[in-house]
C-alpha cells in the first residue's frame, strides 16, 4: 500500500482522538525525529490520559489526575504538538486531505490518523438514562462513580466481563455492597474459559459480591428526582440499588472513515503499518480492525492499552520513514484485589486447554492450545508463565505438554525444551 | 524533585528533574524520553520499564517485590543491577540517579 514518495510528510499529521493511542502516536512521532507539523484532535476536555487506572487504582482514590495523565498539560506546547480539545472530527475530505470539525474549522493534513477508539453499549431498556446509571469509559465517568460509591451504598454492576469485575472489587474496597448481573450462566462467558469464570466467581464471592448469573436486566426503576433506585430483571424481581454501571462492551467509533468509504469490518482495516486502504489515512487502537502475523495474518479488533502503543509505533515508524516494529504478542492484565491476572495471545482454534498449578492457591495458568502450540495463556498471580508463555506465543514454538501441565518443571526448562 | 540521568542504549543521556513521588519510569515517560515503553503505566505487568541502576545507587533505590523479581527473572538482558523503573520511588535521596536503558524493553 505505500510507496517512498508518501512517506515524505507533505503536510501535517493530524490524529483526530486524544486517548492512549492517539497521544502516544503524537509523542512517539517526535521521538522518532518527525519535526512537522502535529495537530492532536480530542472530543474530551482532558489531554490524553491512561484509561486503565480508572476502575482501579483512581477509582480507590489511589491515584491522582497528574498521575493518570500521559504526559504533563504543558508539555505539548513544548513539544510543539497542537493539542485541540473539546473538538469532534466529523467530516473527512479524503480528495482535499481535510478533516472538518463540528464547530466548522477546516484541517488540512498530509497523514490522518484516527485514534477514535471505541464506545460503550448503552443497554436499550427503559430507565438507562437514569441518573446514577453510568458507563466506565472516561475520566468523567469515573469521577461520576467514585462520588456514587462508598460504604454501605448499594452498587449494580451490568455485565460481568473485566470493567465489571474491576469496578466490584474496587467498590468492595471502598465498602459498597456489590451485586454483579450477567447475561450468560458464567462470568467472562465471551473471553474466558470455565476455570478462570469459576475461579473469579468463587474469589469475588469470597469478598463479598453477589452475583446474579444467566439473568436478563430488562429495565431500571427511578425515583422522583429521576435518580436510579433498582435493576428490574426479567423474572420480575427489583434489586435495589444507589448507582448502576453498565459495562456490557463497546463499539468502534469507526463512523468518520465508513462516511469516508475507507474500507470498514468490524472497525477500520488497516495493514501491518497501520495504514488504511486510503494511503494516506492510518487508523490505530480500539477503532481498528489489523492482522495479526502469529495467527497467520488473522484479523481483529482489540480494545487494550498494549494494543493501542503498538500500533501507535505502527503509525509513527510508517510516518516518519522507520521500519515497521517487529511482530507482537497482543496482552493485556486486570488487576482485582490482590490478583494480577495477565493474557498473553488470543484463544484461536484451541482444541485442549491445560491449567498448570492449583487454582485454589490463587497462582496458576491456563494455557490454551492448538495442537502442540500455545494461542494463549491467561497467568493468575504467575507471572514466569506470563512471561514464557508469551514468548513461546510469539516465537510459534511447540511445547512439551506433559512438561507445561507440570508445575514441578520450570518454565525456563518448558521452553528450552520446546 | 532529584535530578535524574537516564542514558539509552546508544549513549544519549537525558538529566532530567523528577518530582517526588513519582516512579522513575513515570519521569521518563512524562518527559517524552525514549528507551522505557511502560506499556502497562507502572501496574508491574510487563516489563518494558527495566532499567539498569547505576552501581553507586543500588543501595538507594530499594527492594524488589516478589512479584518485580519475579517479571525481570524472565526479561531479557537481565543484571544484578536490573530493576523495573515502574517500581522505584522517587525521592530528595535519589537526586542525582543514573541509569540506564536496555537496547530493547521485549
Amino acid at each position: 500500500m505505500s510507496t517512498e514518495g508518501e512517506r515524505a510528510p507533505d503536510g501535517a499529521v493530524v490524529i483526530v482522538g486524544a486517548g492512549h493511542a492517539g497521544g502516544t502516536a503524537a509523542a512517539l512521532l517526535r521521538q522518532y525525529g518527525y519535526a512537522g507539523p502535529i495537530v492532536l484532535i480530542g472530543e474530551e476536555p482532558h489531554a490524553p490520559y491512561q484509561r486503565p487506572p480508572l476502575s482501579k487504582a483512581w477509582l480507590k482514590g489511589e491515584a491522582d489526575a497528574d498521575s493518570l495523565a500521559l504526559k504533563p498539560a504543558e508539555w505539548y506546547a513544548e513539544a510543539d504538538i497542537d493539542f485541540r480539545p473539546n473538538a469532534r472530527a466529523v467530516r473527512i475530505d479524503r480528495a482535499g486531505k481535510t478533516v472538518e470539525l463540528a464547530d466548522g474549522t477546516v484541517v488540512p493534513y498530509g497523514h490522518l490518523v484516527l485514534a477514535t477508539g471505541a464506545r460503550a453499549i448503552a443497554l436499550p431498556i427503559p430507565g438507562a438514562d437514569l441518573k446514577g446509571v453510568m458507563f466506565l469509559r472516561t475520566a468523567d465517568d469515573a469521577e461520576q462513580l467514585k462520588a456514587a460509591v462508598g460504604p454501605g451504598k448499594k452498587l449494580a454492576v451490568v455485565g460481568g466481563g473485566y470493567i465489571g469485575l474491576e469496578v466490584a472489587a474496587s467498590g468492595r474496597a471502598l465498602g459498597a455492597e456489590v451485586t454483579v448481573f450477567e447475561r450468560e450462566d458464567r462470568l467472562l462467558a465471551r473471553v474466558a474459559c470455565e476455570t478462570l469464570s469459576s475461579f473469579f466467581q468463587a474469589y469475588h464471592e469470597q469478598h463479598g459480591v453477589t452475583f446474579e448469573l444467566g439473568c436478563s436486566v430488562v429495565g431500571f426503576t427511578g425515583d422522583e428526582a429521576g435518580h436510579v433506585t433498582g435493576v428490574t430483571l426479567a423474572d420480575g424481581r427489583v434489586v435495589a440499588c444507589d448507582a448502576a454501571v453498565v459495562g456490557v462492551g463497546a463499539q468502534p467509533n469507526d463512523e468518520l472513515a465508513r462516511d469516508a468509504g475507507l474500507d470498514v469490518a468490524r472497525g477500520v482495516v488497516v495493514d501491518l503499518e497501520a495504514r488504511s486502504s486510503d494511503p494516506a489515512i492510518f487508523a490505530i487502537g480500539d477503532v481498528a480492525h489489523r492482522p495479526m502475523p502469529i495467527y497467520g495474518g488473522r484479523m481483529f479488533r482489540m480494545e487494550s492499552v498494549p494494543n493501542a502503543l503498538e500500533q501507535a509505533k505502527q503509525a509513527a515508524s510508517a510516518i516518519a520513514g522507520r521500519p515497521a516494529p517487529a511482530g507482537e504478542c497482543p496482552w493485556q492484565w486486570s488487576d482485582q484485589y490482590d490478583l494480577k491476572l495477565q493474557i498473553a495471545g488470543y484463544a484461536f482454534d484451541v482444541d485442549e486447554i491445560l491449567v498448570r498449578g492449583d487454582p485454589a492457591t490463587a497462582k496458576f495458568a491456563v494455557f490454551h492450545l492448538a495442537g502442540d502450540r500455545i494461542q494463549s495463556v491467561e497467568a493468575i498471580n504467575a507471572p514466569p508463565e506470563f512471561m514464557m508463555g508469551r514468548q513461546l506465543i510469539l516465537n510459534r514454538k511447540p511445547v512439551d505438554k506433559a512438561k507445561l501441565a507440570d508445575p514441578a518443571v520450570s518454565m525456563k526448562e518448558v521452553v528450552a525444551q520446546g | 524533585m532529584a535530578k535524574i540521568t537516564y542514558i539509552e542504549h546508544d549513549g544519549t543521556e537525558h538529566t532530567i528533574e523528577v518530582k517526588t513521588g513519582l516512579s522513575v519510569m513515570e519521569g521518563a515517560v512524562k518527559n517524552n524520553i525514549p528507551g522505557i515503553d511502560a506499556d502497562c503505566g507502572g501496574a508491574c505487568a510487563c516489563a518494558t520499564c527495566h532499567v539498569y541502576v547505576d552501581p553507586a545507587w543500588t543501595g538507594k533505590t530499594g527492594t524488589k517485590s516478589a512479584m518485580e523479581e519475579s517479571m525481570l527473572d524472565f526479561a531479557e538482558g537481565v543484571e544484578e543491577n536490573s530493576r523495573l523503573s515502574c517500581q522505584i520511588k522517587v525521592s530528595d535521596e535519589l537526586d542525582g540517579l543514573v541509569v540506564r536503558m536496555p537496547e530493547s524493553q521485549h
